[in-house]
């Protein structure tokens, strides 16, 4: 009964490319035997990876209404989730 | 005095009680017709909306501890406490997709716990057995944090004694009235307090983070004030930015504190409880409102150092209470009214958390111990009241290691709690997505990480408090031997050997033919949702009158 998927720690779906459907045309049969896959979960990628990078942006300047870049750009991070987890909901949701 | 801060004392004590009401009241609120079942006592019916579902998973998060911990870290330490924020930012991207999976098999098949998904999944009561008493470990001391966090307000409102008992009585008041209202009303107590907790909170910082500044002469003076400290103290480590030393550490405590939240069983309780797959994934954006709430609160940290705010003094001779700076900043720059709606905030904050940990170690011990091996036939009724009990003998333990032991053991006990919860994450999080490994793996990986982890945490000192042992997450690479001054986050070592002796072990197991165990789930399992008809139907409740609130899509407030 084991899924031929890959491990993949803790974090998105990898998407499988023959099992993909694209979020324009979903049909529910389609839906029901792609599960969860979509091209657009890679993007939750990038609110992952960028805030882990700190070596680009650990630095007092430039600042922003007094906050050096390393906090306000890290307060950004947080509508860079937003963006992003909406952006995925919005074009992996299920119609119909 | 107690007496200088009696305008405090009442509106703290006003606001406490009217919430107590609420506790108590919360059994009746979208209330089943039967509350015998551990569905509606642990999972409050296992309905909740997208609103609800906002309010209480962010209450639970977002500790009362954490609200008063990570400002003291930046006014400690500085930029390394800031760490909080890029970790409740990649949490949620993080688990996106994985907490939906949890949901659908979780529904398809009743679980209440996440030891109930691994022991269904890898046909492995043991594996289940070390998940759940994991979990339990994990929680109970972050349980007692929130008593610390409660504490450092009543200290900075004089309400303190000469005697054990007279100086914890108050927290022994308030956590009998806890464990009075949870026990009745179960997990709807804390979803409806919950709505007050927050509200408060969001006003109350929002306040600050507009009014301080300009006291304080604005963001930039504040900054500078910060760099100035650090600047004259003597510790390497601290400053406004990173340093070379402790960018790694920063970078895998983030990651690695993220992948162990979801592991917690209270947030996979607050998550279980949600009504459909659409109000996780909506939540997963709407969350992060809170998180943007959590880095303005980390920098009352800096506006306390430009507030000249000198923290009490701690338990033991010639030790400060850095926990105390928040309330303390409260209450040199507000009214008085005003600091006690702050410090009604952080106590109340402390509650929700508090009740849903015990409900999550409550479920885990009735479903996992309880059922798995005391009592195979229980019904449904003896299991929502052995978990409404085990929920009192869970605040009681958390008392008794405040009343009785030194805070401090409670906060390296939750340390501890961090990199031992991570060690959950093959078999729950990997096993959500894979079956590949295999049960006994999985058990070996769990030992060798936790045994690594533990062995790290009791190599760190801490030289800000002379101790040798326990000291912090953060472990000198040059004790493996590396010529670096680095330090790495324990946690994330640690689950990285669990993830490979897992992968030899299955490998080994394989090859020598050693059964695998059934697999009780299937692959659609994972993606049933609200209306399927294979889903296990909730017990016997009275259609709930619907309310606006749980139509509404759930935005971002703040």
């Amino acid at each position: 009964m084991s899924e031929p998927e890959s491990a993949n720690p803790g974090t998105a779906d990898p998407p499988d490319p023959a099992g993909t459907v694209t979020a324009a045309t979903p049909t529910p049969v389609a839906e029901s035997k792609a599960g969860d896959r979509s091209p657009w979960n890679w993007l939750l990628f990038v609110p992952i990876v960028v805030p882990l990078v700190t070596a680009f942006f650990n630095q007092d300047s430039p600042r922003l209404f007094g906050f050096p870049v390393f906090y306000w750009l890290q307060l950004a991070f947080v509508l860079l989730g937003v963006a992003s987890t909406t952006l995925v909901y919005q074009m992996t949701k299920r119609r119909g | 005095m107690w007496r200088d801060h009696l305008t405090e004392i009442i509106v703290f004590t006003l606001l406490f009680l009217l919430v107590s009401a609420m506790g108590f009241v919360a059994a009746r609120w979208r209330a089943p017709k039967d509350m015998a079942h551990l569905d509606e006592w642990g999972l409050g019916g296992r309905s909740f909306g997208g609103w609800i579902t906002w309010f209480l998973v962010g209450g639970d998060l977002y500790t009362a501890y954490t609200f008063v911990a990570v400002p003291a870290l930046l006014f400690g330490a500085g930029a390394a406490g800031f760490f909080a924020v890029p970790y409740t930012v990649i949490i949620y991207p993080l688990v996106f997709l994985l907490l939906v999976r949890l949901w659908s098999v979780s529904h398809r098949h009743g679980f209440v716990t996440p030891a109930d998904f691994v022991r269904q999944r890898f046909g492995s009561p043991t594996l289940a057995l070390l998940i759940a008493i994991t979990g339990i470990a994990a929680t109970m001391p972050y349980i007692a944090l929130q008593l610390v966090g409660i504490e450092a307000v009543l200290k900075t409102m004089g309400v303190t004694g000469e005697s054990t008992v007279a100086r914890h009585l108050p927290i022994i008041i308030a956590f009998a009235i806890l464990a009075a209202y949870t026990y009745q009303s179960g997990l709807r107590a804390p979803a409806l307090i919950a709505f007050v907790k927050d509200t408060l909170i969001y006003i109350v910082i929002l306040v600050a983070v507009i009014y301080l500044p300009y006291k304080l002469g604005g963001w930039g003076e504040i900054f500078d004030a910060a760099d100035a400290k650090f600047d004259a103290s003597p510790s390497p480590g601290d400053g406004i930015l990173l340093n070379q030393n402790n960018q790694l550490q920063y970078i895998t405590l983030a990651l690695g504190s993220a992948l162990a939240l979801f592991l917690y069983p209270h947030s996979i309780t607050g998550v279980l409880a949600s009504k459909n797959r659409d109000v996780i994934k909506r939540n997963m954006s709407a969350l992060p409102a809170y998180s943007l709430l959590l880095g303005l609160i980390a920098l009352l940290g800096y506006m306390a150092i430009a507030a000249n705010v000198k923290p009490l003094p701690g338990a033991t001779e010639g030790s400060v209470d850095n926990n105390t700076v928040v309330p303390l900043l409260f209450e040199q720059q507000f009214p008085s009214w005003f600091a006690g709606i702050a410090f009604a905030a952080i106590g109340i904050g402390a509650l929700v958390p508090a009740a849903i940990m015990s409900i999550a170690a409550a479920n885990l011990f009735t479903r996992n111990i309880y059922k798995e091996y005391l009592k195979r036939d229980a019904t449904a009724a003896q299991e929502a009241n052995v978990s409404k009990i085990a929920s009192l003998v869970v605040k009681v333990g958390a008392v008794a290691c405040i009343v009785f032991l030194d805070p401090q053991f409670s906060i390296d006990l939750q340390l501890i709690g961090g990199v031992i919860i991570l060690q959950t994450l093959p078999a729950v999080a990997l096993g959500l997505y894979t079956r590949w490994f295999h049960r006994g793996a999985l058990i070996a990986g769990w030992a060798a990480g936790m045994g690594l982890g533990m062995w790290m945490l009791y190599q760190i000192p801490n030289p800000a408090t002379k101790r040798e042992h326990f000291g912090g997450s953060a472990f000198a690479l040059e004790k493996f031997g590396l010529d670096t001054p680095k330090t790495i986050y324990v946690g994330l070592v640690a689950v990285a050997v669990n993830l490979l002796v897992a992968v030899i072990f299955t490998l080994i197991l394989r090859a020598a033919k050693v059964a695998e165990g059934p697999d009780g789930t299937n692959r659609d399992d994972y993606f049933a949702d609200e209306g399927d008809p294979r889903l296990v139907p909730v017990p016997v409740s009275t259609p709930t009158p619907r309310r606006a609130s749980d139509d509404v899509p759930t935005e971002p407030v703040a």
